[in-house]
């Protein structure tokens, strides 16, 4: 298969409860060779075999990226998600062989800053604890700004305090902590880069916020993984394979499109890096556009799709693909 | 008036736009000789940008024809100096001390334009980031490739090299790192056989 990168098959060789929601999962290759050194803020995207269904999922990975003898991942339960995270929690055991994606970053440090400003909300916190041990090691200036629910679901807080006590602040919302935003942006000295990581609110209050204050696009990066969402179920015809599928209800468009055998590419799937774009053909019903790569005209004409998080409501659909 | 349309180029050859105002606390706009036209066009678009601004200007040849409408901008500070050179200590000490969000606004010069932006992307502001717009004289800051010294204000192609002598040929491939243009001998195969010099874009 073409799609995607190279995958690796893994072996599941730990799985940590690091609080009421989130469950920290260890790779290790089931070759016993060395995994591929990757840069802080990739993420990996991983195969979940449940019965019928085939989820692939990206997560970030966490761990030291020089380390080549594992990677981790650190995966929060969605009760409310289309099961990714619940098998992930639910059926996961160590021993257990699965197959993972290579690296890929789609959120890198822009090394040529100054220095680091992370702002992470909740289980955003992930890509940052590749980064901080990437900048650790070449004695790279940051600053991370955590934001969680309370000290019990703050993953990883006592370790990064613990570790950087001069660079990791932590507010709690239980407790009425906010991060100052205005003043912190206001403050950084020239040459900072942002880098943002969390729940979208978050994401949408920082960037507006750097924009209003002059900080230059360039400097201000963002994550944010979407979930492909349930909807409707419809049916798509694939007007270069001669196919016509169904895409269920909790089956993202790009999931169907593979279920029936069809090499798509892709990366993310998150709607972010731009891959798996594909062009419709024809259309009658209107379009759920949810990612964030499309331009809002190339969504407004009906000639593209990002079939990783996004879905159609209507009569027909044809791709090209 | 003082602008100029430069012919279509190649990619590394700088284009310059135009000067608009932009969200920020803290502005900082450099300009030489003619560029101060664009700075009065500026204020002109957005009163409230002087109270946060810092100009620097350097009149060169156009002397105190502008100087006194700058000072009637009422910016928050105004820096009216001799050459660029003996304004770099002060930028560089502007820069040092300033945070993220500050806009910085070149006009002028190409040399003016191209070496403040060495200072302000040493500085950690992304190249993207700084607006231009080119005012008065077409004049280049050359760099010999051979004798690798930089000859100020070159007007004419061919020109010699003031360092090591060279018959120069002036190209538009140009280097942000060094802020200067490349100029190449022109006679190297055949020495002496030099066209005659004409003035840029005649």
């Amino acid at each position: 298969m073409s799609a995607g990168t190279t995958k690796l098959a893994v072996t599941v060789t730990e799985v940590t409860p690091v609080n009421e929601l989130v469950t920290r999962f260890r790779f290790e290759r089931t070759d016993g060779g060395l995994l591929p050194t990757f840069s802080g803020g990739a993420h990996t995207v991983v195969e979940m075999k449940d019965g019928d269904i085939t989820r692939l999922n990206p997560y970030s990975l966490m761990s030291d990226p020089m380390d080549q003898s594992a990677y981790t991942i650190s995966v929060r339960r969605d009760d409310e998600g289309r099961g990714g995270s619940l098998f992930m929690h639910q059926k996961v055991k160590p021993g257990d062989q699965m197959v993972i994606s290579y690296p890929v970053n789609l959120f890198a440090l822009d090394l040529r800053a100054k220095k680091h400003l992370m702002i992470a909300g909740g289980i955003g916190i992930t890509p940052f604890l590749a980064q901080i041990k990437q900048l650790a090691a070449t004695n790279g200036r940051f600053e991370l700004h955590y934001a969680c629910r309370n000290p019990a679901l703050g993953s990883y807080v006592d370790e990064l305090t613990a570790a950087h006590p001069n660079n990791v602040h932590v507010y709690f919302d239980d407790q009425k902590q906010a991060i100052d935003l205005e003043n912190l942006l206001d403050g950084q000295p020239l040459g900072t880069h942002i880098y943002v990581c969390g729940p979208k609110g978050m994401i949408d209050w920082v960037c507006a916020k750097a924009r209003d204050l002059g900080w230059p696009r360039e400097a201000i990066h963002y994550e944010e993984f979407l979930a492909p969402q349930s909807g409707k179920p419809f049916e798509v015809k694939l007007a270069v394979s001669n196919k016509v599928i169904t895409v269920g209800e909790h089956q993202s468009l790009l999931e169907a499109i593979e279920a029936a055998g069809v090499d798509a590419p892709y990366l993310c799937r998150g709607g972010a890096c731009g891959q798996c774009e594909t062009a419709v053909i024809g259309y009658d019903g209107k379009f759920l556009h949810h990612d964030h790569w499309l331009e809002d005209d190339e969504k407004a004409s009906g000639k593209k799709i990002m079939p990783c998080v996004s879905r159609f409501e209507g009569k027909t659909l044809v791709l090209d693909r | 008036m003082s602008t100029f349309d430069f012919p279509p180029s190649i990619t590394s050859r700088p284009t310059y736009g135009t000067l608009e105002p932009r969200a920020g606390k803290f502005h900082l706009m450099i300009a030489d000789a003619e560029g101060a036209e664009a700075i009065l066009r500026l204020a002109e678009a957005d009163p409230s940008l002087m109270g946060k601004s810092h100009i620097m200007y350097i009149p060169g040849e156009t002397g105190d024809r502008f100087t006194a409408k700058l000072e009637a901008l009422a910016p928050k500070q105004l820096y009216v100096g001799p050459s660029y050179t003996a304004a770099v200590p002060r930028l560089r000490r502007i820069l040092q001390d300033a945070h993220m969000g500050l806009q910085v606004y070149l006009t002028g010069t190409e040399g003016l334009m191209g070496q403040a932006m060495l200072e302000a992307t040493t500085a950690g502001i992304p190249h993207t980031a700084i607006q231009t717009e080119h005012r008065g004289s077409v004049a280049r800051r050359m760099q010999c490739v051979h004798c690798k010294g930089i000859t100020e204000n070159v007007i004419t192609d061919p020109f010699k090299c003031s360092h090591c002598g060279l018959n120069l040929f002036v190209r538009d491939h140009y280097s942000r790192r060094l802020a200067a243009f490349q100029a190449v001998c022109i006679d190297a195969e055949d020495p002496g056989n030099v066209p005659p010099s004409v003035e840029l874009y005649t």
